[in-house]
């Protein structure tokens, strides 16, 4: 297996998803057969090959000026916040 | 008299130019037969007052004489636009509740061309999905059965509510978006038209994000003339969206005026994967006979990356997702699953709010983002990308359309692939070379299997050149001579 359970767990740790301990041997599996079905793209010789990153080859990107398009939507901007309070997000304690 | 919910755009379009019937009347018969389809699931809000509300404004501005392209007409939303104060929840449980203060740039388009806002449609949680079984609102059901089998079919993903709402005529027109194929499968299974336009053509601001470089929102409809009338009114530049193209939207109706004498086809080998129904491989020999009647000049072409194609999408695509996904940590919207600290808060929120296929996709995209990993899995992905998207061009110095099929087989059963998961991500193996590339594509409902389900054909033009695709997709439309729709008896 390319995955074991550990791996498993550091993956998940790195991307905060808390994973019950019974599905980590399922998931190992799954993610060992899904990074071994992609491994046969090592066969082809990609030497001098420049990595393409945006969505069609010929693409550049845009810079504009770094300004404030739309003022006072604090109320939207919370609208959906789990917790706010004084016109602030309100987030568990960070530093005891 | 001809039902209202079985009209074309078009047809609609010139109905109420002619004040045969308001839009009043043609957005009631609407929701009259969604409150009969329920039992589809195909929508998972439905909004019959903004709907009564947007019909009466667009019957006054009519009697005023100050219409927009799509005056008057029903569609559906796939529930990844944000609607301005209209619950978008991607059909994930992490945004179960969540109301966007702002609306999409596509959906404002729509607003603006005087479109009705039936309702949202259902979709595999966040897009990620080829079935619609992964969805937090639970699976859509596919409006056509098998003539020898009696299990419920699913209706393709991930724009499955979208291309059911459009098949069982609860709407006009439906928007979805395509990251791997979510547009075209789920038309395919269906029996509607599904395009994907160029990458850059739609602007993806308001649109829940998946995979940024592939996702691109498009029109789904019954015929290749609606497509074309939809997407004139979706597609343009926004300055929100920094991918956003500058190319000038033609009326993309007018791609219809000349014949497709002469244009020149070409024909992949490779797209004769293994594991195609043979049903398919026939109906795309037809297609190609089609084609060759009307006057156009078939050639075979090579694209020996294709097999490649799958395999480098299920590295770029997690790896995007995984990144995405980062921001649903529930501080500021989304759900919250509160603990003793600060992480466990995240991975509480997370764990909980994240469905399977979701967890699956970003674990894998952490895992090749991951140090010691992102040049062997990521960078390799993305150098495979860039030589099929060479070898496309190449093609079309030669030829100025690819034909193809465009899933592997017709709709399949509830739960039939359910535990097998690279089964289920060889549904996307047709469309997801065209993604890589930004290129545009269609699906044309083009034939039935001897089991009476609808089958498709793919086109795949040069960037940027939706009109050749519309023109040989109409072509492709009236030789099959296709009017199928699924029996209304069936639900």
């Amino acid at each position: 297996m390319l995955v074991d359970k550990s791996t498993v767990l550091h993956i998940a740790n790195l991307a905060k998803i808390e994973v019950p301990d019974g599905d980590l041997e399922n998931l190992a599996s799954e993610l060992s057969h899904i990074l071994g079905w992609v491994e046969q793209l090592n066969e082809v010789n990609t030497d001098d090959v420049i990595p393409m990153c945006s969505g069609v080859a010929s693409m550049q990107l845009r810079l504009r000026q770094d300004k404030i398009s739309e003022e006072n939507q604090q109320s939207d901007v919370l609208s959906n916040a789990p917790d706010s309070r004084d016109g602030f997000f309100a987030v568990p304690k960070v530093l005891e | 008299m001809v039902l209202l919910t079985d009209l074309t755009i078009a047809e609609a379009r010139d109905g109420l130019a002619r004040k045969d019937f308001s839009s009043k009347e043609l957005t009631e018969a609407h929701i009259r037969a969604i409150e009969s389809a329920r039992a589809f699931n195909a929508y998972v809000l439905e909004t019959p007052d903004r709907a009564i509300e947007d019909a009466v404004a667009s019957d006054k501005r009519r009697a005023k004489g100050e219409i927009g392209a799509l005056d008057g007409i029903p569609i559906a939303v796939k529930d990844i636009f944000c609607t301005k104060g209209i619950r978008t929840t991607a059909c994930s449980k992490i945004l179960a509740e969540f109301v966007p203060p702002y609306e999409s740039f596509v959906t404002q388009k729509l607003r603006q061309s005087g479109t009705v806002l039936l309702g949202k449609t259902n979709l595999d949680e966040f897009a990620m999905g080829s079935s619609n079984e992964t969805s937090a609102f639970g699976p859509v059901l596919n409006p056509w059965k098998s003539s020898i089998d009696t299990a419920k079919l699913v209706p393709g993903g991930s724009s499955g509510g979208s291309a059911c709402a459009v098949a069982a005529g609860l709407c006009l027109g439906a928007t979805g978006t395509d990251t791997g194929g979510s547009i075209r499968q789920p038309a395919a299974f269906c029996g509607i038209v599904g395009m994907k336009p160029t990458y850059g053509r739609c602007s993806r601001w308001g649109i829940v994000a998946f995979a940024s470089s592939l996702d691109q929102a498009g029109p789904m409809t019954r015929t290749v003339q609606d497509s074309a009338i939809m997407l004139s009114a979706m597609a343009g530049f926004d300055h929100n969206d920094s991918t956003s193209s500058r190319q000038i939207v033609p009326n993309f109706e007018s791609s219809f005026e000349k014949s497709i004498k002469g244009v020149r086809i070409g024909i992949p080998d490779e797209y004769r994967v293994e594991g195609i129904d043979p049903e398919i491989n026939e109906l795309w020999e037809t297609g190609i006979q089609w084609l060759k009647q009307q006057g156009a000049e078939i050639c075979s072409i090579s694209l020996s990356q294709t097999q490649n194609a799958l395999p480098a999408y299920y590295i770029i695509a997690p790896a995007e997702a995984s990144s995405n996904l980062s921001r649903y940590d529930g501080m500021r919207y989304g759900s919250r699953v509160s603990d003793v600290s600060l992480t466990k808060t995240y991975s509480k929120t997370r764990g909980g709010g994240f469905g399977p296929e979701v967890v699956r996709r970003i674990l894998v995209g952490t895992y090749v983002l991951s140090a010691g990993y992102y040049d062997a899995y990521y960078l390799k992905a993305q150098k495979i990308r860039r030589l099929i998207s060479e070898e496309f061009n190449n093609a079309f110095s030669d030829v100025d359309a690819i034909l193809v099929p465009t899933s592997p087989t017709p709709a399949f059963a509830k739960g039939e692939k359910e535990n097998d998961l690279i089964a289920m991500y060889l549904n996307d193996v047709l469309t997801v070379p065209a993604s890589l590339a930004g290129l545009p594509a269609i699906s044309v409902p083009a034939g039935l299997s001897k089991s009476g389900l609808p089958l498709g054909l793919q086109l795949i033009t040069r960037s940027f050149d939706e009109e050749t695709l519309f023109r040989v997709a109409q072509s492709i439309e009236n030789s099959a001579g296709w009017h199928h729709r699924p029996s209304k008896f069936m639900f």
